[in-house]
């Protein structure tokens, strides 16, 4: 990848979006989690559910203010950097991230103050309603950026329109209810609960198997285990239905996902492991397991997957209806008023107007789309190939994780239900060493949906190489180097001082504790 | 969907150019005493207890507070997407300068108390004053920009070009007294909250950099405003305009014209009000200061604010971001929303959750009141930062 100034702009924002995305999945768990723990202590009184929510309160607190600080960047960055996709979407696509604004950010914001701050000044129940407000806030705010993201996947209910040269809204409601968005909606929001149910269950197993704060390890890791449990199945279940609707609107990813260079004979076959090569088209030591992937991807025996190639043809037809489409838009606009517009141009872009981002995948190869060459649209359709060997991979690795996760919880609310928490130290170890791995699958998850789209950055109307803002290359290679150093810096005081919270241990709490279950009721120790 | 037909494009157009002011004087009253009060943090706060008595005087609500700074950019973001574009990559490298300013704060808040070590802190309270500081200025630098112009232009495809918009450029005198405008108001600002929520040394301290504050803040409006006159030119609309037609940049003759940013107020001498308050409400804020009407003096400050910002609305109406080398693809009013249903459903969601977020956050300074309490940041209770 040379460095030009798209290349430069992608990875600022990939690193950025990254990074934000390493504080928002634990923030989204953990704040649920840690509601789950004051709701139990509200309707006990008992002492040890307040000082759970306070130390896993505390490790919420060093993870959240990294999530806002860098999701300040993610804000802005749209303006600096993809200039011209805010012009051109910023009618439908600013929506959601202004109601984000206002029905989430604002939610979470305000009450997180009362959460750290509020302890001596409120009721109990006023103190919980607040926690719970942080809690929906943060996942308010997963719902709306996710249809923003979602109608980049799937734009739907909207329309090119000539005069202002930008796609405007025509269906709120279905950029609301989007099928993408919803199922991105539920699959991300359970990823960051399995990531916060690994966290605490690894942080209290550690706990655990060095004999410290046994009561409120225990009790942690029942609410990790139950609640991760859930989430892990939903991840999984929910992720296999993002895959089902990425074969209606993203059919290029999935193809690439699966290297599935021809078109197989329904159901096609899953490949489990391989090496695919982008040039030879071809996969490399494939093991492939019969119908699996007709079947995930169709629900069906019968129903055939498209592979690449033929992708690629569907593609070559598009950019050519686009360019006619582009075509009547330049007449459109060169008309004087509206009557002077010929009907045939009208009609043209009626017709082929859901290709007009095809043709501007020309521009990278030619200034007017109209003029290109057989040759040059050939180069364009094949453009349309997502990179297959990191997608094939990072979506084996997020997927396997995910069963990994599911195992590992099903194990230790077995363990959590029988009692036997701390009777397998190899298994407390394992947890503590699985703490990482949800963070992985999430990053590669991003991977999957994000670099899976391209060369679009709203599927199939804009290429990404014509959304940058038309900067130097020095300057945002300068921030880029910026953002990096600030970042790293940071990254190494959070953990620092997350290992040091986790060491130190929950503040002792000495209030004589009000005896309301009696002893005989009481969970055991 | 026709019910949007009910309000017409036109009227919404005005209604958010409303909101926008709304926003931005939202984010200046609420945020400024933040960025207000870090900045002062290490001028009014000798001793750690003293800094942390300044820190936690913002700590429960600056978050809340900040987020004013991001609906802004989000509600920019739907209802006027080219400002969006443009102003943001425009300036591009300031706005780097004030996120990596503003990423400082809250981890300069949430960091700083976790460990005992004095250089630590002492790095993180210069952190915080940098994140206080620097924004302040630069939105200040960032409206003296507009008023000059900024060098941007569109081709026929409506992609954004700039010449020369390096940081250094921006750094220009008028542009910097305006961001002195800016400190100066936000101190004022920030002193008028610490006065408010502590007691002893620290609030003697911020009531005299807070009275100064008041009294640099008229004396640079004036001059700003005495500069805007005589060094300044303003642009001026040639040719008619539809206000309810479409959003493209390019369908209007734009010449530059001296005095033009003068012409609002000659036309409508109401509108002279909005300077007025921006003078008296710093002057209030000074009487009340030295009076210690603690509650006097933050109303007063917040409404000079307000009457500041909204006379830089008046001064370039319609105009929200002119070009300088190209004065055809300024931005107005009339031709840089968003479309007339998603200005319109933008509407109907604002208008439902601005009251209720006024409302909670209402409650959340409620329960918040009072002065920081020295001896609870002693003790470590309460999750003091």
């Amino acid at each position: 990848m040379e460095l030009d100034i798209v290349a430069l702009s992608r990875l600022q924002f990939a690193v950025t979006a990254l990074y934000h995305f390493l504080f928002v999945p634990l923030t989204l768990g953990l704040s649920i989690i840690v509601a789950i723990m004051e709701t139990v202590y509200v309707m006990t009184g008992r002492h040890i559910w307040r000082q759970m929510t306070k130390f896993w309160g505390t490790l919420f607190g060093i993870n959240f203010v990294l999530g806002v600080a860098t999701g300040l960047v993610m804000e802005f960055q749209f303006g600096m950097n993809w200039s011209y996709y805010s012009h051109y979407v910023g009618d439908i696509f600013g929506a959601p991230l202004a109601i984000e604004g206002l029905m989430a950010f604002f939610l979470e914001a305000t009450f997180v103050g009362l959460f750290f701050f509020g302890w001596d000044r409120m009721s109990r129940v006023g103190h919980l309603i607040a926690t719970w407000c942080v809690a929906a806030g943060s996942n308010l705010s997963a719902l709306w950026i996710l249809i923003a993201n979602g109608w980049m996947q799937n734009p739907v209910g909207s329309a090119f329109n000539p005069q202002t040269m930008r796609m405007e809204v025509t269906d709120f409601f279905e950029v609301l209810f989007n099928p993408v968005a919803q199922a991105k909606f539920v699959h991300t929001v359970s990823a960051g609960y399995v990531t916060a149910s690994v966290f605490v269950l690894g942080v209290s197993a550690w706990y655990l198997y060095n004999h410290r704060n046994v009561a409120l390890a225990k009790r942690s890791m029942t609410v990790a285990a139950s609640f991760g449990l859930a989430s892990a199945l939903s991840v999984v279940v929910l992720g296999d239905e993002s895959g089902y609707l990425s074969t209606e609107h993203q059919k290029m990813k999935l193809a690439a996902i699966e290297a599935m260079w021809k078109t197989e004979p329904a159901p096609a076959a899953f490949t489990l492991f391989g090496f695919p090569d982008q040039k030879t088209r071809e996969t490399h030591f494939a093991v492939k397991v019969p119908w699996v992937m007709g079947l995930i991807g169709t629900r069906s025996l019968t129903t055939e997957i498209p592979g690449i190639e033929d992708l690629v043809n569907r593609a070559k037809d598009r950019i050519r209806q686009g360019i006619s489409a582009y075509d009547a838009v330049q007449q459109i606009r060169a008309a004087s008023d509206a009557a002077a517009v010929p009907q045939a141009a009208r009609d043209a872009l009626e017709k082929n107007g859901n290709d007009l981002g095809y043709a501007l995948l020309l521009k990278r190869y030619v200034d007017d789309p109209r003029k290109a060459t057989d040759a040059q649209i050939e180069q364009a359709a094949w453009d349309t190939v997502p990179g297959v060997l990191p997608l094939f991979w990072s979506f084996r690795i997020m997927v396997g994780l995910g069963f990994f996760f599911i195992a590992l919880m099903a194990t230790f609310f077995y363990l959590s239900a029988r009692r036997k928490l701390d009777h397998y130290p190899w298994l407390l170890r394992l947890a503590v060493f699985a703490i990482p791995l949800p963070w992985i699958a999430a990053e590669f998850g991003w991977v999957v949906a994000e670099f899976g789209r391209q060369p679009w950055i709203i599927e199939g109307i804009l290429p990404t190489a014509a959304a940058v803002s038309s900067l130097g290359a020095t300057t945002v290679l300068l921030t880029l180097l910026g953002f990096i150093a600030l970042y790293t810096v940071l990254f190494i005081i959070e953990m620092g001082l997350m290992i040091r919270s986790v060491r130190a241990g929950p503040q002792p709490d000495d209030e004589p504790e009000a005896i309301l279950v009696p002893p005989s009721l009481a969970p055991a120790e | 969907m026709i019910l949007h037909q009910f309000i017409d494009y036109e009227t919404l157009r005005i209604i958010w150019w409303l909101l926008l002011g709304v926003l931005l004087i939202g984010f200046a009253v609420t945020d400024g005493f933040d960025l207000g009060a870090a900045t002062l943090l290490p001028f009014v706060a000798k001793t750690d207890l003293e800094r942390r008595v300044v820190i936690n005087s913002i700590g429960p609500t600056w978050e809340g507070n900040q987020v004013w700074l991001i609906l802004g950019g989000g509600a920019i973001f739907a209802a006027w997407p080219p400002l969006y574009a443009v102003s943001f990559s425009g300036f591009y490298l300031a706005m780097f300068a004030i996120l990596f300013a503003l990423i400082l704060r809250p981890v300069g808040f949430k960091y700083r108390s976790k460990r005992e070590d004095s250089t630590w802190r002492n790095a993180w309270d210069w952190a915080l004053f940098v994140g206080g500081a620097v924004p302040a200025l630069i939105f200040g630098v960032a409206v003296g920009n507009v008023l000059l112009g900024v060098p941007f232009h569109f081709n026929s495809d409506l992609r954004i070009f700039y010449d020369g918009t390096t940081l250094f450029e921006l750094l220009n005198p008028f542009a910097l007294l305006c961001g002195l405008v800016s400190v100066a108001m936000l101190v004022m600002h920030g002193a008028a909250w610490i006065v408010l929520k502590t007691e002893g040394p620290v609030a003697d301290r911020a009531r005299a950099y807070g009275s100064l504050a008041a009294l640099a803040t008229i004396a640079l409006f004036i001059i700003g405003g005495i500069a805007l006159w005589i060094g300044v030119d303003g642009y001026h609309i040639t040719s008619t305009v539809n206000p309810a037609g479409p959003s493209n940049p390019l369908s209007k003759t734009v010449v530059r014209a001296s005095g033009a940013w003068f012409d609002n107020y000659g036309s409508y001498p109401l509108t002279i009000l909005a300077p007025l308050l921006g003078l008296t409400g710093a002057g209030l804020a000074y009487v009340f200061m030295v009076a210690r009407r603690e509650i006097a003096t933050l109303l007063a400050t917040s409404l000079s604010i307000a009457g500041i910002i909204v006379t830089v609305g008046f001064a370039i109406f319609p105009f929200i971001l002119p070009s300088s080398i190209d004065p055809n693809s300024s931005l107005t009013v009339w031709d840089s929303s968003s479309s007339h249903l998603t200005l319109f459903i933008m509407l109907v969601v604002t208008v439902i959750f601005i009251p209720l977020i006024v409302a909670y956050t209402t409650w959340v300074y409620h329960v918040m009141w009072g002065k920081v309490d020295e001896k609870a940041i002693r003790d470590d209770t309460g999750h003091a930062y």
